[in-house]
């Protein structure tokens, strides 16, 4: 399997008045075609920051500082770095190539906006050209219809909206519907293209095993239960079948027996549709349920990555162990993890764990661990190994 | 702490004049025993009526009807249910009623009650005020009950930061100075102020991170051995529940559903809900994937559950009688009880 991106020595800082944040620092991660790839990781171990930065879109104070992120576009077979892109072709990825369902439902979506509208913009941003097509046939199928004793009448303007759905679905942005679009009143005459688009979301929100989803895309958000408004998010996600889907903490606020249906939608959108899944989660049972490989995170930086079952069966990095060890499990006796998470306003130097760590060496203070890879599939960051 | 038949309903109002046109079972009709000195672990999804529980059972709220004795001995209650089997209106049952029942408290009842129950709640991030300092927040239970003042108020609240494991040379600082784990450790110290008995945790590690989780459950254990603590904790995971708890009650709208042993319900449940339950907890361990039940839809409005047994709807073992009959909980095995007609 190829990479569909590859992550190289990613630093994102925050320059605030109170110091320099250094929210990921030299992070180093490949996400492979088809898989899921869990990050784990504590709150403040810069999990959600990977996730904004391959979409750039961290917050003010925040900047990549150093690194690429290397990304294989399937259709055009060709590979290109997301961090140079420019902000209008970085536009047309997002949402469309790589899309991101948040953490809370009910603030990712607008309120004031129903579920099919809010999908549907989807649609009218990324898939114009299509949705011109569908248009364009529908005006075709009234026209050979012939039509009820109106329909001499309505003819010419019928041939003209013709005209006007083609040009749509053939080229990028042409100047006629562009110019309507601007004008009150007469961008109503497109009218179709949004039909179409919301037809659409239907058929998305019944792929999300939606019960009775034509009545629940004219609902507002406050009117679905937390379970259906997350698969409302991700149905929104999924809209432009993206090669990559971002899911961070998406079953955090939601209760366990619909955390089970989630993760079962998960593992069904992998298999239907062999997209790559980025899955963000604090829950190592979580991780365990759903990735195929997952990643360790600890202030920034990432301490181990290995297949799900090397991961659970064999962790190796003193901070992946402790972890587990925190985990409540039946018959087990808790384990804690001294000390605080790492303060990254100023990060202990060398090894960012080596203050709690209980197999500290000297080298740990003075120089940042590599990489390495221990086994196949397991990949470590530690002096130890 | 002995809960008997407990029902709290929130009214629904409507229309100009701000009628009832419904109620909100929150609970509904609930009895739990917990003995002195237990850790009796309350389990359920969201809204199912386990918060509004514990704030009834400290009497935060105020119940619609049924009984709350605290430490009251068994001879009362079996002669306040004799009395009550007789009749309502009887004066001697009033005035059991009024000595025993924490239902019947008002005022400074209540307040005298509270010296020996407290309530830890859910998120540490809004439980303290940001505009108190520590020292304020920890004494503030001292102060109302006027126990302490002064010098003798600063070294208690010193001593109680102290067992909890927060450092005290931060006694003037403000809640937004410190960590969730250290906020929550300072909301624990302010129901240890009182030396109360009984203490009931609303989810309090449900808004940390896991090693943080941690502690503060390492941190209950060791204060519930030195202090002989009984709690009443509340949980949505199941998984802490069943790795510290003596005793645990799964809830569903507004009923307990089944009552066993931690290991019990976990190898042996017998409710179709606790099954689903334990099976949609995700394990960490990769080997252990197969085998779950995914439940179909989701839990019902408390303002209009179901006739019968309100978990019929996603159940697969219902029957005709599921849909019209409640399951009363019974005992079915020795420490287990369970509201089930067909239970497994």
């Amino acid at each position: 399997m190829k990479d569909l991106i590859r992550i190289k020595d990613l630093s994102v800082r925050f320059h605030t008045y109170e110091g320099i944040v250094h929210a990921i620092d030299d992070l180093e991660l490949d996400i492979r075609q088809g898989e899921t790839l869990g990050i784990v990781g504590e709150t403040g171990s810069g999990k959600t920051m990977t996730a904004l930065t391959i979409l750039r879109l961290i917050p003010y104070p925040g900047k990549i500082e150093s690194g690429s992120i290397i990304f294989l576009d399937t259709d055009r077979r060709r590979e290109f770095d997301l961090l140079k892109l420019s902000e209008d072709k970085m536009r047309a990825i997002r949402g469309n190539k790589i899309s991101m369902v948040f953490q809370e439902p009910g603030a990712a979506l607008n309120p004031v906006y129903t579920i099919g509208d809010q999908i549907s913009e989807v649609y009218l941003l990324h898939r114009r050209n299509e949705l011109g097509h569908r248009a364009k046939q529908r005006v075709d199928n009234l026209l050979s219809d012939g039509g009820g004793p109106v329909a001499s009448v309505k003819r010419p303007f019928w041939r003209w909206q013709r005209r006007l759905y083609n040009k749509i679905s053939q080229e990028s942005n042409p100047f006629e519907p562009r110019f309507l679009s601007h004008l009150p009143l007469f961008r109503r005459l497109l009218w179709r293209l949004k039909n179409e688009a919301n037809l659409l979301a239907v058929d998305m929100l019944k792929d999300v095993e939606i019960p009775d989803a034509a009545r629940v895309a004219i609902h507002y958000p406050h009117e679905l239960s937390g379970g259906m408004k997350q698969r409302a998010v991700i149905a929104m996600a999924l809209a432009c079948s993206p090669d990559l889907l971002i899911a961070d903490e998406p079953t955090t606020s939601l209760d366990v027996t619909i955390q089970a249906q989630m993760l079962e939608l998960f593992r069904r959108i992998k298999t239907d549709r062999g997209a790559s899944v980025l899955f963000i989660t604090h829950n190592l049972g979580v991780a365990s349920e759903v990735c195929d490989r997952v990643s360790v995170m600890y202030a920034g930086r990432n301490c181990e990555v290995a297949s799900v079952k090397e991961l659970f069966l064999h962790p190796s990095h003193p901070y992946t162990k402790a972890l587990f060890d925190a985990v409540p499990m039946p018959g087990k006796e808790l384990q804690t993890i001294p000390g605080e998470l790492a303060d990254p306003l100023n990060p202990p130097p060398g090894c960012r764990f080596h203050p709690r760590c209980p197999n500290a060496m000297p080298v740990c203070q003075q120089e940042k661990p590599k990489l390495k890879e221990i086994s196949k599939d397991h990949m470590v960051t530690c002096h130890l190994f | 702490m002995d809960i008997r038949k407990l029902k709290k309903h929130f009214p629904i109002v409507g229309g100009v004049l701000r009628r009832p046109v419904g109620a909100v079972k929150a609970v509904d009709g609930v009895s739990l025993v917990i003995k002195r000195g237990q850790w009796l672990g309350l389990v359920g999804e969201s809204g199912c009526g386990k918060t509004t529980l514990a704030k009834t059972a400290v009497r935060l709220l105020k119940p619609t009807s049924g009984h709350i004795y605290f430490d009251v001995p068994d001879e009362v209650k079996a002669e306040i249910e004799e009395l009550e089997s007789l009749g309502r209106n009887n004066s001697k049952l009033k005035s059991l009623l009024k000595e025993n029942d924490l239902a019947t408290f008002s005022g400074s009842r209540v307040r005298l009650f509270r010296r020996n129950a407290q309530l830890v709640h859910q998120d540490p991030f809004t439980s303290l005020d940001p505009r108190a300092k520590i020292k304020n927040i920890v004494g503030e239970p001292l102060r109302i009950h006027r126990i302490l003042s002064g010098q003798a108020l600063e070294t208690a609240v010193e001593e109680l930061l102290h067992t909890v494991g927060v450092s005290t040379g931060q006694l003037n600082r403000y809640p937004h100075q410190f960590s969730g784990g250290q906020r929550q450790r300072i909301a624990i110290a302010r129901a240890l102020a009182m030396k109360p008995e009984f203490i009931a945790f609303d989810e309090p590690t449900s808004a940390l991170d896991v090693s943080v989780q941690a502690q503060i459950l390492n941190l209950l254990k060791e204060l519930k051995s030195e202090f002989g603590l009984t709690y009443l904790y509340i949980t949505h995971e199941l998984l802490i529940a069943e790795s510290v708890c003596d005793y645990i009650a799964v809830m569903y709208l507004g009923k307990v559903v089944e009552m066993a042993k931690p290991e019990e319900i976990f190898h042996t449940p017998r409710h179709p809900y606790s099954q689903s339950l334990i099976a949609a907890t995700p394990v960490p361990d990769p080997e252990r994937r197969v085998g779950r039940i995914v439940l179909p839809g989701e839990v019902p409005s408390p303002a209009n559950p179901p006739p019968g047994c309100t978990f019929h709807p996603r159940c697969s073992r219902a029957s005709q009688e599921c849909r019209e009959l409640e399951p009363p909980l019974e005992l079915i095995s020795e420490n287990h009880y369970v509201a089930c007609f067909h239970p497994l």
